[in-house]
Formats: structure tokens, sequence, C-alpha cells
């Protein structure tokens, strides 16, 4: 059985009808989330590997809260992304919404958990029906829960006025007739039309332009004060994570190695990975340019991840404890979620790496 | 006008440019409309410099840059200005002249690798491809240059990479590739769109890192488009900052991206999300560019800017360039002990129609551009 954590910071303002958990119970508790997907070949189309695109991930997303996924290209924040909104079946893991134990028996059915998480992709043009007006487009989702034609018109019409887009003016129009940014707001619209209670961000602004993205981001921190909404915000752009993020998750082939409170990973990162992909944002000073690539190479294959600690084939401080034993995160599930936690031999006492703080004394 | 005397910076004498492009204009004519992509740019640029382009989707960065290697379709396109690379008079060559100079007097780096690689062949037969096609030397001297230009771009295990099908390596790798095709007949001048913009943060500042090293050993000069201020901050000499079709802003990276004087520069840095107060929304730029279709009289950015004012529709602002070469168009920059500063208060000068270079007029090495 999973309890409720005790949350100590995270605003809670009104309470919320749809609250069933109380304001304490996260909105979601992923539990050792797994998934594979298998590489075929030869002639009878065998499994001959695995890719292990999300292995054993574990977090809670906090009511209210912004939780920011980072991570290079391929370490699964997709695959994670779409594994929490049931898009594609996991191998392993349990996922718990506001209480409620996803799937089971007495627990929220599929129906109710993809109403209530909603999912805004990067690419903006081929999530929307080129043929549809994008009124259409945003009504589509209440018509398909049983609203009315006019009243389903009528609510697309509210949500385009809710993300900034005229009505009379948009409604009509087509996918093809939109710019990159409207197009992203008629995505976030149809995400709403639902009314969710959080909402996945994969890469949603990552497309645009700065200047548009800029108005979208302001966009999304309305909404979410409006509609009281928990967002899990993936970006590569790590400017943008801190900017818009409460806490952050980081991501290493397939696992969470870092998580905690934004300003305590971006001020404080504890993972070297966290350092150094923190390293890798550019300043915009040309006096303070980046002379060498803080990492080097690309991340190894998920299909045959290292042993050990999976960052050790690029990580300046390995020793030989990380290349067997895979340090530990730590219960994030039992922790408070403002703790800083990070999977990292230098971080748990008595590791045996040379770095490690002594087993007494523990911060 | 007492702005302009005396100068208390004295100009600094340059080198015949390598690249001039003077007053370029591209117009793409169809049936229902006539598209105005690139509106009058001029520019000079030094051997071994890199010019960054920046500017928001549509601004005409990658037709500017297919216009240098005269890529754009040819009947629909009307191509005016001067175009000059070393002594290439590229508005003007033969089209068997400028098929020659692709590749080995201008390259270019596309965005997206895919599109430049063949998914059918292996990357060491392409690249011995790209080489043979320029010179002629024999199958197993390209396959030994190929391996050489997989060692220059720092590909790890270059023999067993020269073997492998484009699907088979990681997007940093395959733009590793590309740019060892851009570069395997030694260019002097490299085209660049958005290279890294597909790209991971950790992998974009290696090719970053790469090109920048690259472009020094071989002296190239380079014109570097990208819309990520970060990216012109690290790799740029020159910054070029363009909004519909025309150059705004121009000067040392360092000029434009720390102290950048015109308007849309100004709000471009200001809406950007790094080391923002969580607290606060950003300072986006209101509303979006202009139809290229039907460009608004006078400044392209009045109806998005601040500090618009009547005076700023009245034709578009000249340019006005100060002793450091730091240029922008918009009336209410002026020379204030002979640098560029931008003033809210003031009204357009209607003497200013022409432009004023102060650089231009002292050094009289440069006169030729005015
Ligand atoms: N062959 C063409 N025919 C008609 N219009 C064109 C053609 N090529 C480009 N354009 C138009 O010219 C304008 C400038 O395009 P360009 O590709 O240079 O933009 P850009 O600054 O490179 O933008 P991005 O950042 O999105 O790459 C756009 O409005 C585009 O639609
Ligand atoms: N349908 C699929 N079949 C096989 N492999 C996949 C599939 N989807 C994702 N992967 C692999 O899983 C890993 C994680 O992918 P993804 O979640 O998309 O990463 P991210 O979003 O972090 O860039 C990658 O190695 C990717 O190639
Ligand atoms: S466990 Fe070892 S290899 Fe892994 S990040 Fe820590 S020090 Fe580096
Ligand atoms: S000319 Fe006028 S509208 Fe244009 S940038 Fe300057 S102040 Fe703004
Ligand atoms: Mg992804
Ligand atoms: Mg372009």
């Amino acid at each position: 059985m999973i309890h409720p954590i005790a949350v100590a910071g995270g605003s809670h303002p009104s309470p919320d009808p749809r609250d069933r958990g109380g304001p304490a119970q996260p909105m979601l508790i992923v539990q050792g989330l797994k998934k594979s997907f298998p590489i075929r070949a030869g002639l009878l189309n065998r499994t001959v590997a695995e890719v292990r695109a999300v292995d054993d991930v574990s977090f809670v997303v906090v009511k209210g809260e912004t939780l920011g996924i980072v991570g290079e290209s391929g370490c699964g924040k997709s695959t994670l992304a779409r594994l929490l909104m049931h898009l594609i079946p996991k191998d392993a893991g349990q996922l718990v919404l506001d209480g409620d134990p996803v799937g089971e028996a007495r627990g929220v059915m599929l129906d109710e958990l993809r109403r209530s998480l909603q999912m805004v992709f990067q690419d903006s043009a081929s999530s929307l029906n080129p043929r549809l007006p994008i009124e259409q487009s945003i009504a589509y989702g209440p018509r398909v829960q049983g609203a009315s034609g006019s009243s389903a018109k009528a609510q697309a019409r509210s949500l385009m006025e809710k993300v900034g887009l005229n009505p009379s003016l948009f409604g009509q129009r087509y996918p093809h007739e939109l710019s990159g940014g409207q197009k992203q707001r008629v995505n976030i619209a149809r995400a709403l039309a639902l009314d969710p209670r959080l909402l996945i961000l994969d890469e949603a602004v990552s497309a645009l332009d700065k200047s548009v993205e800029a108005q979208v981001l302001n966009l999304l921190g309305v909404l979410k004060r409006q509609l009281n909404l928990t967002y899990i915000f993936i970006s590569h752009d790590l400017h943008v994570v801190r900017y818009i993020s409460d806490r952050v998750l980081v991501m290493y082939l397939g696992q969470v190695v870092e998580i905690g409170p934004v300003d305590a990973i971006y001020d404080d990162p504890k993972h070297p990975y966290t350092q150094a992909l923190l390293a890798c944002r550019l300043s915009m000073d040309p006096e303070a340019r980046v002379e060498a690539a803080p990492l080097a190479g690309d991340p190894p294959s998920p299909v045959s991840p290292p042993p050990g600690c999976r960052f050790h084939t690029r990580c300046p401080f390995v020793e030989e404890i990380c290349k067997t034993a895979a340090p530990v995160l730590g219960d994030v599930l039992a922790l408070a979620p403002e703790r800083h936690l990070a999977a990292c031999h230098m971080v748990q006492p008595g590791s045996g790496h040379s770095r490690a703080p002594d087993r007494v004394g523990v911060h | 006008m007492n702005d302009m005397s005396p100068p208390a910076v004295a100009a600094v004498p340059r080198p015949e440019p390598f690249v001039r492009v003077e007053d370029l204009r591209v117009t793409f004519v169809s049936r229902d409309a006539t598209v105005r992509a690139v509106n009058g740019i001029s520019f000079d640029l030094e051997r071994g410099k890199v010019l960054c382009v920046i500017g928001e989707s549509g601004s005409g960065k990658s037709v500017m840059m297919r216009s240098l290697l005269r890529l754009h379709p040819k009947g629909r396109t009307v191509i005016e200005g001067g175009m000059r690379v070393g002594e290439h008079d590229i508005a003007s060559i033969g089209d068997r002249t400028m098929t020659k100079l692709r590749g080995s007097l201008v390259s270019m780096v596309f965005q997206e690798p895919m599109t430049a690689l063949d998914p059918l062949y292996t990357v060491g037969e392409q690249i011995a491809e790209t080489v043979r096609r320029h010179e002629k030397v024999s199958r197993e001297a390209a396959w030994a240059r190929a391996l050489e230009l997989l060692e220059l771009v720092r590909v790890p295990s270059p023999e067993r990479r020269l073997k492998a099908y484009p699907h088979e390596l990681s997007g940093g790798l395959r733009q590793r590739i590309v740019i060892a095709m851009a570069l395997s007949c030694r260019p002097s001048l490299l085209l660049a769109d958005e290279p890294t913009t597909a790209l991971d943060a950790s992998v974009q500042i290696q090719i970053l890192v790469l090109l920048r090293r690259i472009q020094r050993e071989m002296g190239m000069a380079m014109i570097f488009v990208t819309h990520d201020l970060g990216v012109a901050a690290q790799i740029a000499d020159e910054v070029a900052v363009m909004y519909a079709g025309r150059i705004i802003e121009y000067g040392d990276a360092r000029d434009v991206l720390v102290a950048p004087k015109h308007p849309y520069t100004r709000a471009m840095l200001a809406s950007t999300a790094k080391d923002q107060g969580r607290d606060h929304p950003l300072e986006a730029i209101a509303g979006s560019p202009p139809d290229l279709r039907a460009l608004p009289d006078g400044c392209s950015f009045a109806p998005r800017c601040a500090h618009a004012g009547p005076d700023c529709t009245r034709a578009v602002p000249a340019p006005v360039t100060d002793l450091r070469r730091h240029m922008a168009r918009c009336v209410r920059t002026r020379l204030k002990a002979g640098l560029l500063t931008f003033d809210p208060g003031v009204a357009g000068d209607p003497a200013v129609r022409e432009g004023i270079d102060l650089a231009a007029r002292s050094s009289p090495a440069h006169c030729a551009s005015a």
C-alpha cells in the first residue's frame, strides 16, 4: 500500500472540488516504472536485445507544482511521459493518481486517468488534424466525452479565449494558416478541453522561436494559476526549466539520477552528470565562452547500459566502486519531496568512494 | 547635430573583406503573391571571422544563405544587389562555375543532418564521393581523405564509422559527418544554417567548440545562422540581427549581445528565460513578425515596438554606424561621442535619410562600402 506523504512546502490555494486525496496527497505517485522495447532482427524476427528506455523510475508529483524533467536525448523522457499517459503499456510499476491506484479494481479507471492527465507534444503541427478548422479540433474532445454540438462549440470558443486566440478571428482557420506559436496555443487549448488536473508538456516550447516561447511560457503560468493545474515540464532547455519548475528531476539512461527543489539542483548539483549538464548552458556573453565541452561523446547505448553507475564511462570522479555497484537514489516515495537526492557514491555515506562522507554525521 | 563631433574613439582601419554583400534583395514571385524575403542586406566579412545571423523564424536568414550559393528556384526568384566571395562575383558567374564553386569555395551545413546524407550509402562512400567530385584523386586517396576528415571532426573510432550507414549514428555524430563533408574540399567560406538546433545542449556545445576550432585552424570565414542568442555568444565574432528581411543591428558580438541598441534586439534579450525570476512573467514581445507579402511602411518592427511613434512609420530607418562599426536601424538611436546610443525620448530626425557611417567617414580604406 502507498500512503499519502506529508508535504511541508508547496502552496495550496483554494480547495479544488476535484481533489479527493486532500492537499497533502501527491497528485501522482510513480513507483518502479519500467519499459523496455525489444529489438528484433533476423529471419524469424526474434528479439535479440532490449532497449531499457525507462528502468525502475519512482517519483512523486506534488499538487500544484511544476516538476521539470531534464536529460539528454534518448534518456527516456518521452517514454516516461507516454507511460504516464498510458499511451504505451508498462512492463512494471504502479501509478497512483490523487490517492487512487490507476487501473485497479477499486482505483481510477483509464478513462478518468486520460481525462485528468493531458499531454502537449513538441511537434505542434503534426498533432493537429490538417483538415479540421481549429475550433472543431478543440471541440473534438468534449464531443467524444458526450457534450452536445453547441456546448462543445461554446467550450472550444471559451478555451480559445483562455489561450489568447480570438475565436472569431481564428476559429475557422486551418492549422496550416497558423504560426508555430499559435498552433501550440491550439494544442494547449485542446489539452485543457477535458478539464485536466495534470498537464504533461513534452518539449512543448522547444520548437518555438524565443519571442514566441516567452509568450507561451507566460500563458502556461497564467493557466496554471487560473485552472489550478499541476505540470510535468520536459525540456532540454535548462534555462527554461529553471524558470518554470519548482522541482527538477534529472534522468540518465532510463533512470533518475538526481531530484530536488529547483534552486538546490541548479545552485548545488550533487550528481556529476547534473553538474556537467548544467555546465553545458550557454552564456549570453561572448567573453564567457565554454572552451571545452563539459560532456564528451554520446551517452552509452541503453541496450547494454554500463554496469554499476551508468554514468561511470563519462564521469570525471569514477572509482572502482562505481564500476561494480549501482548507487541508489534513496527512497523518493518515503522521503519528503523537498529533499534533494542524488544517485552517486560520492553522496552515499560509507559507499567506498574516497569522496563519500563518513557513515556517522549524515547531513 | 552636434552628436557627430568630435569623435572620441578612433575608427579602426579594416582589411579588404573576403565576403561583401551589398543591398541584397530576394523576392519570390508567384501568381498569388510577391514575398519580399530579403529587403536590402549589406555586410562585409573578413577571412577567418565568424558572422552570426540571428532572427526569428521567417526573418530571411536561410534565404540570405541560399542566395550566397544561388540555390533558389530560378524562374520564381528575383535576386538583386551584389554578392562577392573572394574574387568571384556570385551574382553574375555562370551556372557551371557556380556548381564548381559549391563545396570548394562556399560550402553549407544544414540544420537537419539527415537531409544531407543518403541513407543507402555508408558514411565513407559519401565523403569519398564528395571528395572525388571536386578533386581528381584515386578511390584509395579519397577514402584516406575521408578518414582524415572524420579525425578532423573528432568522430571516435573513425575507421569503423566510415563503414556505418547514417541511421546507425546518433544525431551528434551525423552532424559531425555532415560537417566533415562540407569541409571535404577545403572551402574558404562555410555557411552553417542552424547546425545545432536539433541537438542536445551537451552535443550542441561539442559541435560549437569543434566548428570554432576548425574554423580557426583552416582560417575559414563562416556565416552561422541561429535563433539562439546563447549559441551566437558562443561562436560569433560579429553578429547581425535580422528582422523582416533586413539587418536591423550589426556589430561586434559583445556590442550587440551585451549592449544592444535596437529595440528589437533589446526586447529579444529581455524575453529569454535565462536567469529570470520565477515569480514574474517574461517580457515577451507581443504580436508576431510582419507578413512579408505586405510589409508595413517604415520600420517593420513598429507594430510590436514599445518605443514606436508616428516618426517610425514614415520611412525605413536608415542605418547609423558608429566608430566601432556598431550599426542600428532605428530612429531613436543616435551617435554620442562617436558611439551608438539608444534614446527613447528622442524623435526621428528627418534629415537622416541616407544613414550615417562614422566608421567609413574616418577610415578612407573603407569608403567603398558606404
Ligand atoms: N521558395 C520560396 N518561395 C516563396 N517564399 C519563400 C521561399 N523560400 C522562403 N520563402 C519565404 O521567405 C521568408 C524567409 O524565409 P527563411 O527560410 O529565410 O526564414 P528563416 O529566417 O531562415 O526562418 P527559420 O528560422 O524558420 O529557418 C519566409 O516568409 C518564407 O516563407
Ligand atoms: N517504440 C520504440 N521502439 C524502440 N525503441 C524505442 C521506442 N521508443 C523509444 N525508444 C528508445 O527508448 C529510448 C528512450 O527514448 P525517449 O523516451 O524517446 O527519449 P527522450 O524523450 O528522453 O529523448 C531511446 O533509446 C529510444 O531510441
Ligand atoms: S557513482 Fe561514481 S561514476 Fe557514478 S556519478 Fe558518482 S562518482 Fe561518478
Ligand atoms: S524605428 Fe521606431 S518602431 Fe522601429 S525600432 Fe526604432 S523606435 Fe521602434
Ligand atoms: Mg523526447
Ligand atoms: Mg531557416
